[in-house]
């Protein structure tokens, strides 16, 4: 193993790289499924039905949690990704400012959404 | 630039690149980025209001144009953004050829795919209530 692998510290930066590679996998899946719920709307109520137990049971809902997570984090390191487009951010301290900021949206953001879910009483 | 005398006027002109396609990748990935945050966004509020409607709710919502057209923008804009995400994932990490080759054309299948079962299903489902 070449040595850089053994003495390289992580760095936020570098976190959240590979958590954005990692999002999309999630993001790929969570479209999957938006398809999936719209093809099963139009087979009609027994399909709709069948979908919603499936993406509904506790499984699902751990699943969708994290798709929800990954999204709003994607979201945030995409914008993100077009300041530095444009040429800004790339301060070592405005680096990692905005990669915590992403990882922190992404949390907050999906909390919010499962919160209006549970507010409205339908978890 | 120094190995400017290597290339030919024609290909300075275009712009293109080695690659062939020029920024056109980079570009389809950035506006698509910047589109789909107010789509997700009301994707989102839409959810929280949709989950544990029921079946006649999610029809007669999906029947509304607006919010027809709007998933149908989502789902497509989502597709298009995905399938470029994924085809670098593959493109960086296989190595041989088919293997590449393959995952690529499966990569553009499955959006394809999607996409086109999901607007036939949006229309579908909002002008004939799903059945």
């Amino acid at each position: 193993m070449s040595p850089h692998l053994q003495v390289w510290r992580w760095h936020i930066t570098m976190a959240t790289s590979i958590l954005h590679r990692a999002s999309i996998f999630a993001l790929y899946l969570g479209l999957l499924l938006l398809a999936g719920w719209l093809v099963a709307l139009a087979a009609g109520p027994d399909a709709s039905a069948t979908y919603e137990g499936v993406v509904g049971s506790l499984l699902g809902r751990i699943v969708l949690f994290g798709i929800s997570v990954m999204l709003f984090f994607n979201m945030a390191y995409n914008v993100r990704q077009a300041f530095w487009d444009l040429g800004y951010g790339f301060e070592l301290k405005t680096a990692e400012a905005t990669a915590w900021a992403s990882i922190a949206f992404g949390i907050v953001a999906a909390i919010a959404l499962w919160a209006g879910l549970a507010i409205r009483g339908v978890l | 630039m120094a190995d400017q005398r290597f290339r030919t006027p024609r290909s300075v002109a275009q712009g293109l690149g080695s690659a062939h396609h020029g920024v056109h990748h980079f570009l389809v990935e950035r506006v698509s980025a910047l589109a789909l945050v107010p789509l997700v966004l009301w994707g989102a509020f839409a959810a929280v209001r949709l989950v544990g409607g029921g079946y006649g709710a999610a029809v007669e919502w999906i029947a509304h144009p607006i919010n027809g057209v709007l998933v149908g923008a989502l789902l497509i804009c989502g597709l298009i953004h995905a399938k470029n995400a994924m085809q670098v994932v593959i493109e960086d990490y296989i190595q041989g050829f088919v293997a590449k080759a393959s995952l690529l054309l499966l990569n553009l299948t499955v959006c394809i795919l999607a996409g086109a079962l999901g607007v036939f299903a949006i229309l579908k489902a909002a002008l004939t209530g799903g059945f």
